[in-house]
């Protein structure tokens, strides 16, 4: 128990966790943008891939930090733009169209880095993000030692927070989002397209999923490796209804993960003669289920989530 | 602007067309990543042929791998009608295959008349408990069966490892993460001689056709078909919601144990943590190419073993990578997906009515 109290008190700990949490908050905000209107998107596993794939590669061939960020925004969209063509318009099977999407974009992603590279034994390494110092802040104490070891993306999901918040929550925009996915023909009724704000809702959403996988090849590590993104695209499925749909819910849910996911690497060495390393390898992927379970019951899920609407059909 | 309306009829034809239709768009789509390799597309595609119906052994190592995604593609067929999302087949199918090492491996030395039949049921049994969880926290808790069942997926995988690395391991295995072999009398009997093709196909036709029997001519496929379509009105008409989604859960989680029976007695005779590359994920396609028909789905896992088969003989004779076959898979499934749009609704413009689709 002390140990873990000890553990608890250390700022490398908490450091860890915001690292870990990243790629989560980006992916959860991703899946809350195209949830809220009306649209499961179970492609976030393979948009992971594609975004930890060409963020790293762009980067590889010169574009660039920043640049690669920018190439996995958009093939994040991409992919993102084809669930949303076959889900809005067409209205086909969310759930058979979004892992059709993650096979999909799994499989150009792997075939891509194969081709690029046909036989590599060690992957090309790129020079990844490094800690931000922003003067004034990580002068503070405790505070200052946590964000002082985070790179630049962990910044940008932390603002991302504020206006992901901001926009579902302050604007008109945001206000058309949630009611496209309550009740979109009261949308429909005042003269809006549910069809342009619920594809676009998705393809900014898939963007901002693949940015978490960005932050995989870039900053937490430098190189591209098979099976790398490892079922986080699914735990962002879960911590959505987790976080019911709320951004500031998001953040404490995939730091409360990210916690989690570093005290257990931090007991895997200490007990590690004890208990096998594989029941903690396991404990992030208990976890994402019993979180589920517990906030399954009180979820006030989007009413229509995963129902199409086609205009003109009442 | 164009408006989209439900056909009056759909047409029995389009149940067949549209899986063969997307199946060549996804073939012709493949052209695409083999020019960007620097390949030709035709030579490539003779390549893949030969490799697939080149030879008897080609056919049998076609076969050889259709095996599983029929398990696989069935278990995802009969949960999809019902409307239960299950997509942990990949962990169902280590769960049977565990059981089938664990009896198979010396701890029954029966003769195999009763050994081969007790593997299949065990490892049946493991598949389905691995549904029972799911089901459980779906009925009980309201919990998306989707997110457990993908989650449980990779917990399954890392429980595989910790065995092969524990109580698992072959002690005559020099100490690398594989179990025990399973004992001659508990394998399934090749089909033909020096071929791997194996009796689990033979198993897996079999099954295929009870299944279709028993959804389109007893009261349990009725229900099956109640429940999938109209929930609300199926629970009007008595039918209990709940037993019924437990009894397609647990024949859902067996079939895709016996794709890890089949595997690991079928062929490989003992386990490793790779032993699937993804049949689980694969027998989603299959059932949706197969329009969730068990016949059909027989039909589609010669197709998807074929893409398999026929894209590994073409990398290894032109260089192009194998996940070519991963591409075309998973463009079928899109494809099949659009297809199942044209044939149920009709695009017409919107001023006039007249219809352009």
């Amino acid at each position: 128990m002390i140990d873990i109290l000890n553990i608890l008190l250390t700022d490398s700990f908490w450091a860890a966790s915001l690292r870990i949490a990243t790629p989560l908050i980006f992916g959860v905000l991703g899946a809350l943008i195209c949830e809220r209107s009306g649209t499961l998107n179970l492609g976030i596993e393979g948009i992971f891939v594609v975004g930890a794939m060409c963020g790293w590669m762009a980067t590889w061939l010169g574009a660039g930090l920043w640049g690669g960020i920018l190439v996995a925004f958009l093939c994040g969209a991409f992919f993102g733009l084809i669930h949303a063509l076959l889900t809005v318009p067409l209205g086909l099977s969310q759930h058979v169209s979004g892992l059709g999407i993650t096979l999909f974009a799994t499989s150009v992603s792997y075939f891509t880095y194969r081709t690029a590279l046909p036989d590599v034994s060690s992957p090309p390494r790129i020079e990844p993000f490094q800690p931000l110092d922003i003067p004034i802040l990580s002068d503070l104490p405790f505070i200052g030692l946590v964000l002082f070891q985070q790179t630049a993306l962990t910044w940008l999901a932390l603002i991302m927070v504020l206006l992901v918040w901001y926009v579902l929550n302050r604007t008109n925009l945001g206000l058309a989002i949630k009611a496209v996915g309550d009740n979109p023909n009261s949308v429909d009724a005042q003269g809006l397209s549910v069809y342009a704000i619920r594809m676009w809702a998705i393809v900014v959403g898939s963007a901002l999923m693949a940015l978490g996988g960005a932050f995989l090849t870039m900053s937490a590590f430098d190189a591209f490796f098979f099976g790398m993104v490892n079922g986080r695209g699914w735990v962002c499925i879960a911590l959505v209804i987790f976080a019911s749909w709320r951004p500031g819910k998001a953040l404490i849910g995939a730091l409360l993960f990210g916690a989690f996911d570093a005290l257990q690497v931090r007991l895997q060495t200490e007990m590690g003669a004890v208990v096998p390393g594989q029941v903690f390898l396991m404990a992030p992927y208990v976890l994402s289920i019993a979180a589920l379970v517990i906030a399954a019951r009180s979820a006030d899920y989007p009413r229509a989530l995963l129902t199409p609407w086609y205009k003109g059909q009442r | 602007m164009i408006r989209i309306e439900p056909r009056e009829k759909i047409s029995n034809s389009s149940t067949i067309f549209i899986p063969i239709i997307a199946a060549i768009v996804s073939l012709l789509f493949a052209a695409i990543p083999i020019i960007s390799a620097g390949a030709n597309p035709l030579i490539a595609y003779v390549e893949m042929a030969k490799g697939v119906f080149g030879s008897v052994f080609a056919v049998s190592e076609m076969l050889t791998r259709a095996t599983p995604l029929i398990f696989t593609g069935l278990a995802a067929a009969i949960a999809f009608r019902a409307k239960l999302w299950n997509i942990g087949a990949e962990g169902q199918l280590y769960l049977g295959a565990i059981a089938a090492v664990t009896v198979g491996s010396g701890f029954f030395d029966l003769p195999a008349i009763f050994l081969l039949p007790l593997i299949i049921v065990l490892g049946a049994c493991a598949g389905a408990v691995g549904m029972v969880a799911p089901t459980f926290l779906k009925v009980r808790f309201g919990a998306d069966e989707v997110v457990t069942t993908l989650l449980l997926n990779f917990i399954i995988i890392i429980f595989l490892q910790m065995l092969l690395e524990g109580p698992l391991q072959d002690p005559m295995g020099l100490g690398w993460p594989q179990s025990a072999p399973i004992l001659d009398q508990g394998m399934f009997p090749p089909l033909i001689d020096r071929m791997r093709v194996h009796s689990g196909l033979i198993l897996a036709i079999i099954l295929a056709v009870i299944a279709h029997f028993m959804i389109k001519h007893s009261v349990w496929g009725f229900k099956l078909r109640a429940v999938g379509e109209n929930s609300s009105a199926a629970k009007h008409a008595g039918i209990n919601i709940n037993h019924s989604l437990f009894g397609v859960a647990l024949l859902s989680g067996g079939l895709a144990g016996l794709a890890g029976v089949s595997e690991v007695a079928g062929l490989k005779g003992y386990l490793t943590a790779d032993l699937s590359p993804g049949f689980g994920y694969a027998g989603i396609v299959v059932a949706m190419l197969a329009g969730l028909s068990p016949i059909g789905v027989l039909v589609a896992s010669v197709f998807i073993a074929s893409v398999f088969v026929g894209a590994d003989s073409m990398s290894r004779a032109m260089g192009i990578s194998s996940f070519l076959a991963d591409l075309v898979v998973s463009v079928s499934l899109l494809c099949v997906l659009v297809g199942g749009f044209i044939a149920k609704f009709k695009i017409v413009r919107a001023g006039t009515g007249k219809k352009i689709l």
